[in-house]
């Protein structure tokens, strides 16, 4: 029994480095511009199927995946031009349709483009499992860690040490302040965008050779990265992260010990325990209602 | 006087038949337009009049149409005793989870919500033994309302009718009732609501109810309708729907709920010709009408149409309900 839970422990960790860039995602759009992007899960699966689609029409894979982040960014950048800042202020549920309407004309244009089949992305450095003690890890579970860990602390320096990145931060916390200070807060806005296509595109290609990809493959992805999001407290990136680590644990032990159907009940169940004992998040800050 | 629209509505629902009885568009595809209206007028009692988004709402629906089916098909239950017990568990839920579920707020509360929906649809596809899992349950028998048994597209088009007005009925009443007015007080603003002396987790927990019976009632509807349920017909895609046909009508508005569900279940049976262009299609049209109408499609034409008539001098004032509901319309977890 311990042997296979170290073994659950593994996958989790894996699948919730995704969950945690997906949230961070979330996090970081949230942040800007108060709107939760329910076509997060899309750009995962937009970075995955372009990468495929590149790879496919000759590109060396390092180049392939970065086209395909660049393409995945521009559309990130197109949704906020056009879908977002045209209906900023608009109340919750107005965002949530658009969003949602957003996700749902990605997948429409994957459809057309590449069909319903799932497509397979070749691993980086080959399919040989690694034997750890009595655990099994596949390399491009090293990929999707190695690339998590360094995505992360990229974001991070980005928010502590980086001019744009405290920018940003300012936005996040008061955009009336923000502007007064003489930030851009719609080149902000952008920015922030453009940030978590790529982040998301980077999570698609990282994930592809171990899930398969298809045009559906964002949905369960996002709802997903918005559950890490929630967990962790709207708008604190590094508590996406940590949510996004923890569901996916705790997704892979529910698989593994009660029943592999029941994953995603067991999912939200958690992150519905998690809301009605701490109905911000884990990590979330009250917030206090002006009357 | 209050009640004109109703009217003019009902004799439009009852017309459209006697016109055209053979026409597939109007019977089948209208039973259906009716069936999402009953839906869509519950959420709007929740989303629309006391502001608290639901993504989760296909779960009531589904749990209506599977008590219904299991009931009858596996223990021989009549119909209608099926009905009432699906709209008992389905309540019973709603007033279990309302309390914590609506403590939260804004995107929180979507989350929940959401992630209460998935559950109940993973149960609907795992629970094999109970739900028939992914292929759903068949055979399910006609509906028998007090020894008459309501058979063929044209009787199922009147029973749904007189459904979806029985429940357009209700929320108008309800709406301009105490607990409305209540309701329309925590959409503006919850703490003020309370301050006036209102109970807002009560007012809350009765809506969430209220709108958790609507739901499984058309559920129960549907499985006798279709004669077969399955989980697919009531997973997020579903929910998601709902609100989409709320807040395309018009929030806070029971007709533009009901108009709302109406036009996108015709749009949808219209897109299926454009087949793989159809998703894009839809996505697109959803972003639109957001973006260029943010207070839905009926209300904000029906605004337009308002202030053109008084500029010309016709039209009565608006009275001031009206504008009390449509000032409301704004996230409360949104700062000022």
């Amino acid at each position: 029994m311990p042997e296979q839970l170290f073994q659950f422990l593994l996958t989790g960790i894996t699948v919730g480095s995704l969950y945690a860039l997906v949230g961070l995602g979330f996090a970081l759009i949230y942040n800007a511009s108060d709107v939760v992007n329910f076509a997060q899960g899309e750009f995962v699966m937009l970075g995955a199927m372009l990468t495929i689609a590149l790879l496919g029409a000759g590109l060396p894979l390092p180049l392939a995946a970065l086209a395909a982040t660049g393409l995945t960014v521009l559309v990130g950048l197109l949704l906020e031009r056009f879908a977002i800042e045209p209906a900023l202020g608009a109340p919750v549920v107005s965002t949530i349709i658009i969003t949602i309407g957003a996700a749902i004309f990605l997948r429409g244009a994957a459809l057309l483009l590449w069909g319903k089949d799932f497509h397979r992305l070749p691993a980086f450095s080959g399919d040989a499992p690694i034997q750890l003690g009595s655990a099994t890890l596949l390399p491009q579970s090293l990929w999707v860690l190695g690339g998590t860990a360094l995505l992360v602390l990229g974001v991070r320096f980005f928010f502590e040490r980086t001019r744009p990145g405290k920018a940003l931060l300012a936005c996040s916390y008061n955009r009336t302040a923000a502007q007064l200070v003489g930030i851009n807060v719609r080149v902000m806005l952008r920015l922030a965008y453009g940030l978590s296509a790529g982040l998301g595109a980077l999570a698609g290609i990282l994930i592809a050779p171990i899930t398969f990809s298809s045009y559906e493959a964002g949905v369960m992805l996002g709802l997903k990265g918005f559950s890490a999001a929630i967990v962790g407290g709207m708008g604190n990136p590094m508590g996406a992260v940590v949510g996004g680590l923890l569901l996916g644990v705790l997704e892979s032990l529910g698989a593994g010990l009660i029943s592999s159907g029941y994953k995603d009940a067991i999912a939200f169940l958690f992150v519905l325990m998690v809301l009605f004992f701490e109905p911000t998040g884990l990590f979330g800050h009250k917030v206090a209602e002006r009357v | 006087m209050r009640l004109a629209g109703f009217y003019g509505f009902a004799a439009l629902v009852v017309l459209l038949p006697l016109l055209f009885p053979n026409d597939y568009f109007v019977i089948v595809v209208g039973a259906s337009a009716g069936l999402h209206a009953i839906l869509a007028v519950g959420l709007n009692l929740l989303v629309g009049y006391a502001g608290q988004i639901s993504l989760g709402h296909a779960a009531f629906f589904g749990m209506g149409a599977y008590a219904s089916a299991i009931l009858t098909t596996r223990f021989g239950w009549p119909g209608l005793l099926a009905l009432l017990a699906g709209l008992l568990v389905a309540g019973l839920l709603a007033w279990l989870l309302a309390r914590p579920i609506l403590r939260l707020r804004g995107h929180y509360l979507a989350m929940a919500t959401l992630g209460f929906g998935v559950i109940v649809h993973v149960i609907l596809v795992q629970a094999t033994d109970w739900t028939g899992g992914p292929d759903g349950l068949s055979g399910i028998p006609p509906l028998n309302l007090f020894g008459w048994t309501v058979e063929g597209d044209l009787q199922w088009y009147g029973v749904i009718a007189a459904a979806m007005l029985l429940a357009i009925w209700l929320s108008l009443n309800l709406v301009d009732s105490q607990i409305g007015r209540a309701l329309r007080a925590v959409h503006g603003s919850e703490f003020a609501a309370q301050m006036m002396g209102i109970d807002t987790a009560r007012a809350k927990t009765q809506v969430f109810v209220v709108s958790a019976l609507f739901a499984a009632f058309a559920g129960s509807l549907f499985a006798h309708q279709q004669a077969f349920v399955s989980p697919d017909s009531f997973n997020l895609a579903v929910s998601v729907e709902l609100v989409t046909m709320v807040v395309l009508g018009g929030i806070a508005s029971t007709f533009g709920a009901a108009c709302g569900a109406i036009a996108l279940t015709l749009l949808r049976q219209g897109l299926v010709v454009f087949e793989d262009y159809e998703m894009l299609i839809h996505g697109a049209l959803l972003m639109a009408v957001m973006i260029f109408l943010p207070q839905g499609l009926f209300v904000g034409l029906g605004q337009a149409l308002r202030t053109g008539l008084r500029r010309c001098g016709l039209g009565r004032r608006r009275d001031r309900h009206r504008s009390l509901s449509t000032a409301g319309v704004q996230d409360p977890g949104s700062p000022p």
